[in-house]
């Protein structure tokens, strides 16, 4: 199981009750709970010491609850009000782990969950206006190590400019996600919940599937990477549709793209499909660009370069064994981009002998 | 039919939204009169439901302002005002009062939101803390008009498209025009969206 792989909170070994549930056979196994869903890079450590971000383990939940401390076989039967009750220990960990941003503590549908951490924000998933309506938020919280109305300024400004470049993307037609609010005085942005997961878990998951042996892998290399290739120019061609509209995104990985997965498509899915096909469905769906922080308008060939090498050194490292189909993501932004294109190409010449940065200042 | 409670997420739980439609209201002189006179017992958002596509649309604006009350930061007298300019795009206050409010004679579907805070309540004390009953007992008494519920269905009737898409700026946007003609369902959608980022947007 995927989930029992994960870190355990640091909390643990303080907990009483660590030998009963040691005791105790595994966690539930159908209580598995998609948890591949960061909206951006973090360090995975430090977010998933907390449970819900990692889907609710039942074992953690009874290490978490002082109440559970009656027999294990009692707790496994009663599996949904586990995680109900786990849910308001949950809350009130979190509470103590990070505060929440104000605008989090009025009363909502459903407690936020706090999916990832970054260097300058964390992200909640909650809902926006009605239950039915997802929402992604972003907050920064004010830094103390930084004169006040510096800081304020700061997050403000940044937040704002995220918020611009991103209506500025969704009226031009790049597929991103859609802004439902803001307050930049107040640190928060409440964007689209974009479902599926990252590219980089997708890509993952295929060449995970792909046979291991070396001698295999040589033989196999040149065969059905059909859907990978596919994949790779649907990336070329919504990096091509962000650089056209005059923005540059600053830090383009696979894991700040989200696939996601086509509509109505669920119907066919339980009817017998054959393995090679549900391998070639992993790769379905559109590729959304998220995270907007370290964005920038520019029009130059360099920064759109820049931006493409980030990439390619980010997909080098990420996916090592899928580096030789760069080329076509690379094809396909020339298509998509025509003339302009060509000269972004050249110039990632000249960035990849050199480096991203140009001036050695700074 | 009755006044209707909008439940919206993240607003504090001391602030309570109610809101109702009425189709063919005949005295629309007589309300924008009183809200120009600053009659205090007309304290609501009276807006021109030709405008609205959505309860999205609609809660997102009573949203943004609800915001701004509880920061403290508004923009016009009060949240009801501001309920009105926070469905603009645009900084231009009179403007928006002008698009999004009434106007004599020509506004035929009538749009009212009534926001009690505890504030209210301490600020003024000759308003007595108001209950649903006896908001929708005024609106009932003043406001000339048939009452129909508060859903996406009955706004899709009513809905002005070349309004909307001029004030929102969606003519000839490509976002929307990469999208086939014949999807309207589709096209719909993305102007909400847009719709929505734009009232998120307004002031930066």
């Amino acid at each position: 199981m995927r989930l029992g792989a994960f870190p355990f909170p640091a909390k643990v070994p303080l907990c009483p009750s660590v030998a009963i549930a040691d005791t105790s056979p595994g966690p539930d196994k159908t209580k598995v709970r998609d948890n591949q869903h960061p909206q951006r890079n973090f360090t995975r450590n430090q977010s998933q010491t907390h449970p819900l971000a990692i889907g609710p383990n039942p074992k953690i939940c009874q290490l978490m609850d002082p109440t559970s401390q009656s027999p294990p076989t009692k707790k496994r039967k009663m599996a949904s009000s586990t995680t109900t009750t786990s849910t308001t220990t949950a809350a009130v960990e979190q509470e103590h782990q990070f505060p929440l941003p104000p605008i989090l503590t009025h009363p909502s549908s459903t407690p936020p969950i706090l999916i990832t951490q970054g260097a300058e924000g964390r992200l909640y998933k909650t809902t926006f206006l009605s239950p039915s309506i997802p929402c992604a938020l972003k907050y920064r919280p004010p830094k103390p190590y930084r004169h006040p109305i510096l800081d304020a300024r700061l997050t403000k400004a940044r937040l704002a400019f995220e918020a611009k470049v991103l209506e500025r993307c969704r009226r031009e037609g790049v597929p991103v996600p859609a802004v439902y609010a803001q307050n930049a005085a107040a640190g928060w942005i409440a964007v689209e919940w974009i479902e599926g997961a990252p590219v980089r878990v997708k890509i993952n998951e295929w060449l995970g599937s792909r046979p291991k042996n070396e001698e295999e892998e040589r033989e196999g290399a040149n065969k059905d990477q059909g859907p990978l290739v596919e994949l790779m120019r649907r990336i070329g061609s919504a990096i091509a549709g962000l650089h056209r509209t005059g923005v540059v995104h600053g830090d383009l990985t696979t894991s700040n793209m989200m696939l996601r997965p086509p509509k109505a498509s669920s119907s066919e899915q339980t009817n017998g499909v054959t393995e090679e096909g549900e391998k070639a469905k992993l790769l379905e769906g559109e590729v959304v660009i998220i995270d907007f922080g370290l964005a920038n308008q520019s029009q130059s060939d360099e920064d759109r370069a820049t931006d493409l090498y980030v990439l390619e050194r980010a997909f080098a490292s990420t996916h090592p064994r899928a580096e030789n189909l760069f080329e076509h993501l690379l094809e396909s932004y020339k298509e998509t981009f025509g003339k302009k294109g060509v000269s972004v190409l050249n110039k990632l010449e000249d960035v990849r002998m050199r480096g991203r940065k140009r001036s050695m200042i700074g | 039919m009755a006044l209707e409670t909008l439940h919206i997420e993240h607003v504090p739980a001391d602030h309570h939204v109610y809101g109702a439609l009425f189709r063919d209201v005949q005295n629309v002189d007589f309300l924008q009169a009183q809200l120009i006179g600053k009659n205090p017992e007309f304290e609501y958002a009276f807006i021109d439901a030709s405008v609205i596509i959505s309860r999205t649309h609609l809660l997102a604006a009573i949203f943004r302002a609800l915001n701004t009350l509880t920061e403290g930061t508004l923009q016009t007298p009060n949240v009801h005002s501001d309920i009105v300019i926070g469905l603009s795009p645009t900084n231009n206050i009179s403007e928006s009062y002008r698009r999004y409010g009434l106007t004599p004679s020509k506004t035929r579907d009538v749009l009212v939101i009534k926001v009690v805070h505890p504030k209210v309540s301490s600020e003024n004390s000759t308003v007595q803390t108001q209950t649903p009953e006896s908001i929708w007992q005024h609106l009932t008494t003043h406001v000339k008009g048939t009452s129909v519920p508060l859903t996406d269905e009955e706004f899709a009737k009513s809905t002005d498209w070349a309004k909307v898409r001029k004030y929102y700026k969606l003519n000839g946007v490509p976002g929307v025009e990469r999208i086939d003609k014949q999807d309207e369902e589709g096209r719909k959608r993305e102007m909400e969206g847009l719709v929505v980022s734009g009232i998120a947007l307004r002031g930066l």
